[in-house]
């Protein structure tokens, strides 16, 4: 299919533009960040401190911090059980719809691929819903593909009404939206908001976004602001480690919330750290390929610029990761996943959109968070 | 000697309140034990009725349950929070926190005082955290507040006592209950608290991320009680003039 290419930075009739200077800020810092500048020397004294600035944070995201990894994490472990003691938080995502207009090159859900397509109704929904509750847990991701014609937000608001009545927390992970579609959702019951950016290096996400309205980098950008002017509780920022530089992605995604923070002193904030696997014994390989070990050490990093901020691993990581870094930077995890759309009660209705690593029920991810001496947390939230 | 810690109307042989928001909640009742606490803090967000891993299933019955209003960002929020803790049965004592930076943590002092007359006009026996401001701590008093709950440091911090001389402020003129709540890293920072006049001290981080809970646990009691020994005692008042000269210095009076 062969479609215009539109130009990526101009919002399409109605998008909303809000009065925001964070997206020159973020882009212009990460076009200056030069990693390679920094030395051992310059980790060590950023070891050293207390209180990380935004310039020791690039420090630690630099080349030159990775044979530090074993100090970071003391590092980051101490600054956890700090701010989160014991608590390791228990969510599930549940895949409402798989529908999407974007053609996204790296993207399982993207347009052009041929696989099975569904979108939930609200009596399958609620059927979910009660099977995912009946696990005994309290928190919800609901997530879509981008299509706002296959999933609009009436209907997204719907199924949102009907995950409040069976969890204290719903979060969503949708297309970006105007602040008046998000105050509508906040007022259903949803307060959490996760947009990750994928790469914000803007000519990168012009060649792997190629069409629809995905394709508009800054709309996407203000996502997270306009969801806090439409009343949302918090959000969560993240890039696609691996997309593009990933040591440059992360560094502007930790900015871009750490200048949210600033402006919306209230704002919960997340992180996420999806990845591009590396491919096993491919040549082509390269330095900034995001192994174990890089992706670690951005963990860390987001962990020690933003000691406050939930950090969430996902299931396409391993379990012995996962169990890993829960406690050590990461304070949320998934369990009892399904990542097609539905197949928590009725057999799936839509394929996946990613294969996972982690297949783990509730109870078994429960035993792992007991067994590190840490305490699993299924309610922490009250909507009032 | 009957030294009792008196809130609200209510006695208390304890002045260890603990903070149960980081622990592993098989550990909070050794903690309770060793640490003599009688009082209890818990997020009521946190409160999974019927539900895995729900905090109160794991304090004892005879602990006074402390909700607090974690998670409020106004007063507003704060009062319904407390509304629920009530309607949930934690009973009439609520530990209010209105905070909304994400980042530090602080209190909102202001939406404090609100939320403090609302719930005490409703019978609450209302227990603020706050930052440590005499005109704050006066307006929690007039606003029917039952104990002043200031910050000793950034919470998690275990910074100590980095508002010292303003929470001394507090104990001199503040004619309610003063209760450290934040900041306390170590015994000897919470036994400092008591030496000042501090009527109790609350500590959650410390003691949720020692090696061995319980015993931190313990030593933070047998800290409390020291500290708690040697205000009674007037080591305040032998410090204070223990650079008296060896001769007066207002010996060359005449008349």
């Amino acid at each position: 299919m062969q479609r215009k290419r539109v130009d990526h930075m101009q919002y399409m009739d109605g998008m909303e533009a809000i009065d925001s200077d964070i997206m020159e800020k973020v882009l212009a810092a990460r076009e200056q960040y030069n990693y390679e500048q920094y030395t051992s020397r310059d980790v060590e004294k950023v070891l050293n401190k207390e209180q990380l600035s935004l310039e020791d944070y690039r420090v630690i995201l630099s080349p030159a911090a990775l044979p530090f990894l074993e100090e970071m994490a003391k590092k980051a472990m101490a600054e956890t059980r700090k701010h989160f003691g014991n608590s390791i938080s228990l969510f599930t995502p549940l895949y409402i719809a798989n529908y999407c207009e974007n053609e996204c090159v790296y993207c399982g859900f993207k347009a052009t691929n041929k696989i099975n397509r569904a979108t939930l109704s609200f009596d399958e929904g609620e059927d979910e819903l009660k099977a995912i509750a009946a696990t005994g847990l309290k928190e919800i991701l609901l997530l879509t593909g981008e299509s706002r014609h296959k999933s609009d937000v009436e209907y997204i608001g719907k199924t949102v009404k009907l995950a409040a009545k069976y969890f204290s927390t719903v979060g969503i992970e949708i297309y970006p939206l105007n602040s008046d579609e998000y105050r509508f959702l906040q007022s259903c019951g949803a307060d959490f908001v996760s947009v990750y950016q994928e790469t914000y290096n803007t000519d990168t996400y012009e060649k792997v976004h190629l069409w629809g309205s995905k394709r508009i980098f800054p709309y996407r950008f203000h996502a997270q602001e306009r969801a806090l002017l439409g009343g949302m509780r918090g959000v969560s920022f993240g890039a696609l480690l691996g997309l593009d530089d990933f040591r440059k992605d992360a560094f502007a995604a930790g900015l871009h919330a750490h200048l949210i923070q600033q402006k919306y002193p209230h704002a919960e904030i997340g992180f996420s750290v999806p990845r591009l696997r590396p491919y096993k014994n491919n040549a082509e390989n390269g330095p900034k390929d995001v192994h174990e070990k890089q992706l670690l050490q951005v963990l860390l990093a987001y962990r020690l610029l933003m000691p406050y901020a939930g950090i969430t691993i996902s299931t396409r990581e391993r379990a012995g990761f996962r169990d890993n870094v829960i406690g050590l930077a990461a304070t949320k995890m998934s369990a009892g996943v399904n990542v097609g759309v539905g197949g928590h009660n009725e057999e799936q209705k839509g394929d996946e959109q990613f294969e996972i690593s982690d297949e783990r029920t509730v109870s078994e991810v429960h035993q792992v968070i007991v067994s590190k001496g840490l305490q699993p947390v299924y309610a922490d939230y009250i909507r009032v | 000697m009957s030294d009792l810690l008196t809130i609200g109307g209510h006695k208390f042989q304890s002045r260890f309140i603990l903070g149960s928001g980081k622990f592993s909640l098989e550990l909070v009742k050794a903690v309770i034990e060793q640490g003599e606490a009688e009082i209890v803090t818990l997020a009521l967000r946190r409160a999974n009725t019927g539900g895995e891993e729900n905090i109160l299933d794991y304090i004892p019955k005879n602990i006074t349950l402390l909700p607090n209003t974690s998670g409020a960002r106004n007063a507003e929020e704060a009062v319904r929070i407390a509304r629920l803790s009530r309607e949930l049965g934690c009973g009439d004592f609520v530990k209010l926190e209105v905070i909304s930076d994400s980042k530090y943590l602080l209190p909102d002092n202001a939406e404090t005082i609100k939320a403090t007359e609302v719930l005490a006009k409703e019978g609450f026996i209302v227990m603020p955290y706050m930052y440590p401001d005499l005109y704050a701590g006066r307006a929690l008093v007039d606003s029917g507040a039952a104990a002043v709950m200031p910050l000793g440091a950034p919470i998690g911090s275990n910074k100590g006592l980095s508002t010292k001389d303003f929470i001394q402020i507090l104990v001199d003129e503040i004619d309610l209950p003063i209760i450290v709540d934040a900041g306390i890293g170590r015994p000897s920072q919470a036994c400092e608290a008591m030496e000042m006049g501090v009527d109790a001290v609350m500590c959650n981080t410390a003691v949720a991320t020692a090696n061995n809970v319980a015993l931190m646990a313990k030593a933070f009691k047998q800290a409390i009680e020291a500290g708690r020994a040697a205000y009674l005692a007037g080591l305040g008042r032998i410090l204070e003039f223990k650079a008296e000269a060896s001769s007066p210095l207002t010996g060359f009076l005449e008349d």
